[in-house]
């Protein structure tokens, strides 16, 4: 199984060292560095406005860090600095090493165009170019992501908002990512398309040994994701640690605040 | 070593920081092993500090002082000093936790929730859900259950199935926290068996029985948690 391969492997694939990012004076960001590893889930959590947000858009080559830098290990075994890359590696990773799962399933999908095209597109910005192995491949998609093959010519504009994130995350595995960034993933959603859609997540990554990034104010999802933790305060790393370590054994005082404000069911 | 699990002088305490700060002294000095084929049962009051010792072995709770050597695929390591990837494959190949409660996962089948450590470990998901039915016969949980989620389980059913997926496992290191709290007598003597059989596998196990029938029928040594006491 690829997912007990993956976790053996000790090349890391994504390296961050002192990433900071000010906007203006504004320290938005600082210091983080980690190494983030093959078929690893990290979840990096805390409040609006803690910085989990910016992170991501730095890890993820979407934002310039005003100091330090992301490395990540291309598909040769190089690990390379994202800030040197040249533009056709930039579009390599966007289109097919990495997926983004957005909170807002508009800004992740062409709302206007089919189902099937959504998921197909991805798969012709790689080159692919049968019209009957694309809708093929976009069915098997939507099938895998528990949506009716029936509806794969509807637009998602016609679609409920947990259908749209399901969809949005057959448009970004499609093409086989060895790195997932999720941005609060299950947003948004009611209580009960969450379950169902944090469940799909669970399998598909442990299925297709994907390395991931979530961020999330939700612990509960940290919880049910991800093997490792960030949490952040202020723009720092305050903790880190596996999940359930920090989540059942928080130190510092605001992990030990975020921890017990969670309501019991 | 030839000790499976071996803790020296492990200690915790948790700073509540929402309380001012308060101190809350947990253990100090905990030290015993367990050997291959060997359980050991942690005994003591409630409070003692029983489970947050298994939590410590288990890499749940951070251990602040001392040593938790565990024997992983032929090397020790320090589970004190790990990093979380090598607490993540000892958990996988070498540490199973049975825990009084289950963890329930939305809408996974009893069958696959008890097969998963094995699938996770390589093995065919058909031996694995042969195995699991194997298991759950056992157990005298019904067949028409197994594909239907736990959650919607007796209490008694869902520490079955949690049993189940603990001991499915081919783990050298098993954790056994009141494995047999909510169980009738013939689940409970179910339990027992399973236990003898990790025993003449090799499984190092520690376990926490409240029950002295069953903590006669398993100990092969007891370890008084209250000689650990950090209270002041």
């Amino acid at each position: 199984m690829s997912e007990l391969s993956s976790l053996d492997n000790d090349q890391p694939l994504l390296v961050a060292e002192g990433l900071a990012k000010n906007y203006g004076r504004l320290p938005a960001c600082r210091d983080v560095s980690f190494a983030l590893y093959p078929g690893e889930v990290l979840a990096i959590v805390g409040e609006s406005g803690s910085g989990k947000s910016t992170l991501l858009q730095l890890l993820s080559a979407q934002l310039a860090p005003s100091a330090g830098r992301v490395s990540y290990r291309m598909r040769d075994g190089v690990l390379r600095d994202l800030a040197e890359l040249g533009e056709a590696e930039r579009r390599f990773l966007f289109r097919t090493d990495w997926g983004f799962v957005h909170q807002d399933p508009a800004q992740g999908l062409r709302m206007g165009v089919s189902a099937g095209a959504n998921v197909g597109e991805r798969l012709m910005a790689v080159g692919w170019n049968h019209y009957g192995r694309i809708r093929d491949t976009a069915s098997t998609w939507l099938d895998r992501v528990e949506i009716d093959v029936g509806r794969i010519d509807d637009a998602p504009k016609t679609y409920s908002g947990g259908m749209r994130q399901r969809l949005q995350i057959a448009r970004n595995l499609v093409t086989e990512p060895r790195l997932v960034f999720m941005d609060e993933p299950t947003g948004g959603l009611d209580v009960s398309v969450q379950a169902r859609l944090l469940d799909l997540m669970r399998n598909l990554v442990s299925e297709l040994g994907l390395a991931a990034i979530v961020v999330t104010h939700d612990l509960a999802v940290a919880r049910l994701l991800s093997h490792r933790v960030m949490v952040m305060k202020g723009g720092r790393v305050i903790e880190t640690g596996l999940t359930d370590q920090v989540l059942d054994d928080p130190r510092e005082p605001y992990t030990q605040l975020l921890v017990s404000s969670i309501l019991p069911p | 070593m030839t000790a499976m699990i071996e803790l020296a002088n492990a200690e915790k305490t948790f700073t509540m920081h929402l309380q001012g700060g308060v101190e809350l002294p947990v253990v100090r000095g905990v030290s015993f092993h367990a050997d291959p084929g060997e359980c050991v049962v942690l005994s003591g009051p409630s409070g003692a500090g029983k489970s947050s010792i298994l939590k410590m072995i288990f890499g749940n709770y951070r251990c602040d002082s001392g040593r938790i050597g565990i024997r992983h695929r032929g090397t020790v390591i320090d589970l004190a000093t790990a990093e979380p990837r090598q607490v993540l494959s000892i958990r996988r190949s070498t540490i199973g936790y049975v825990s009084q409660f289950l963890r329930a996962v939305p809408r996974v089948a009893t069958i696959d929730v008890v097969a998963e450590p094995l699938i996770v470990n390589g093995v065919a998901r058909e031996e694995a859900r042969e195995r699991a039915g194997r298991l759950l016969r056992r157990l005298n949980i019904p067949e028409r259950l197994w594909t239907l989620p736990p959650s919607t389980f007796s209490g008694g059913e869902q520490q079955r199935v949690n049993i189940a997926r603990g001991f499915i496992s081919d783990l050298p290191i098993l954790l056994l926290d009141e494995p047999t709290a909510s169980l009738d007598a013939a689940n409970r003597a179910v339990v027992v068996e399973l236990i003898a059989e990790k025993k003449t596998r090799g499984v190092a196990m520690v376990a926490i029985v409240h029950d002295d029938e069953i903590r006669h029928l398993i100990a092969d040594r007891i370890v008084d948690v209250t000689s650990f006491a950090a209270a002041a």
